[in-house]
């Protein structure tokens, strides 16, 4: 049967495949919420990443380091999105049509530009909630 | 028939089908038109995928601690991944995020 040291150089290039296409979605995403989804993705393969490699170069002990990037990589994801969670105003980017943006920036009620996304139904806005339901 | 090859054809099962999963599930994050199917792709392949990429290294570990190693990180990466995943899809539909819908992917903007 194949070399016994083969199947780790098979996981990390596959993973480091995976990576590189995460990155991609990450910096062409057109909304906030790809980025971060792209993100967490890329650290979930950088744990892996980790692990693979440290079985690859012989060292497993590089599955301390993976144990706590998946921690860290967990609360990171979670603390971004809170932490974006105040900055609802700018996200008009629903659509291709980022034109009504500059409009809704001004009032924080009007989530995501009503001419793109009427149906915003569970808006926690105290009013303009029926900006589109015609 | 030898113990240790029954480990490796084993492992080389497990890390094939994993990666193929993770690579599969990027290239699903890169190519699906909505923000909702790349979190479909994304969510179930990188939690599968990584399951059974930690799988195929269990069998391979020479020491019954990295065998301990593994399973804590499959253990809080399958609990942590799809609790990420969930947080991401509730902080978009809150914002106002809605799914394509309909034969036409087009967002439903007639309410219907």
């Amino acid at each position: 049967m194949g070399a016994p040291r083969n199947m780790f150089a098979v996981a990390t290039a596959a993973i480091l495949v995976a990576m590189v296409l995460a990155l991609i979605r990450a910096f062409a995403g057109p909304s906030l919420y790809d980025r971060v989804l792209a993100g967490n993705s890329f650290g979930t393969k950088t744990v892996l990443l980790l692990g693979a490699m440290g079985f690859l170069m012989g060292r497993p002990d590089f599955l301390d380091i993976a144990l706590l990037y998946a921690l860290i990589n967990f609360a990171a994801t979670i603390a971004i999105l809170h932490f974006f969670s105040y900055k609802k105003a700018t996200m008009g980017e629903l659509a291709e049509t980022a034109a009504p943006t500059a409009a809704t920036l001004g009032s924080p009620a009007t989530l995501g530009s009503p001419a793109t996304a009427p149906v915003s139904a569970p808006a926690p806005g105290p009013s303009g909630e029926d900006g589109g339901a015609t | 028939m030898n113990w240790a090859l029954i480990l490796d054809v084993l492992s080389w099962i497990f890390i094939l089908v994993g990666g193929g999963g993770v690579v599969v599930g990027a290239l699903g994050l890169v190519r699906f038109p909505d923000f909702y199917t790349r979190l479909h792709a994304a969510g179930v392949t990188d939690t599968a995928g990584a399951e059974l990429i930690i799988i195929g290294l269990i069998f391979q570990s020479p020491h019954w601690l990295v065998t301990v190693k593994l399973l804590l990180i499959g253990a809080f990466l399958g609990l942590t991944s799809p609790v990420a995943t969930h947080a991401v899809a509730h902080a978009a539909w809150m914002v106002g995020f809605r799914p394509l819908t309909g034969e036409d992917l087009t967002y439903d903007t007639d309410g219907e």
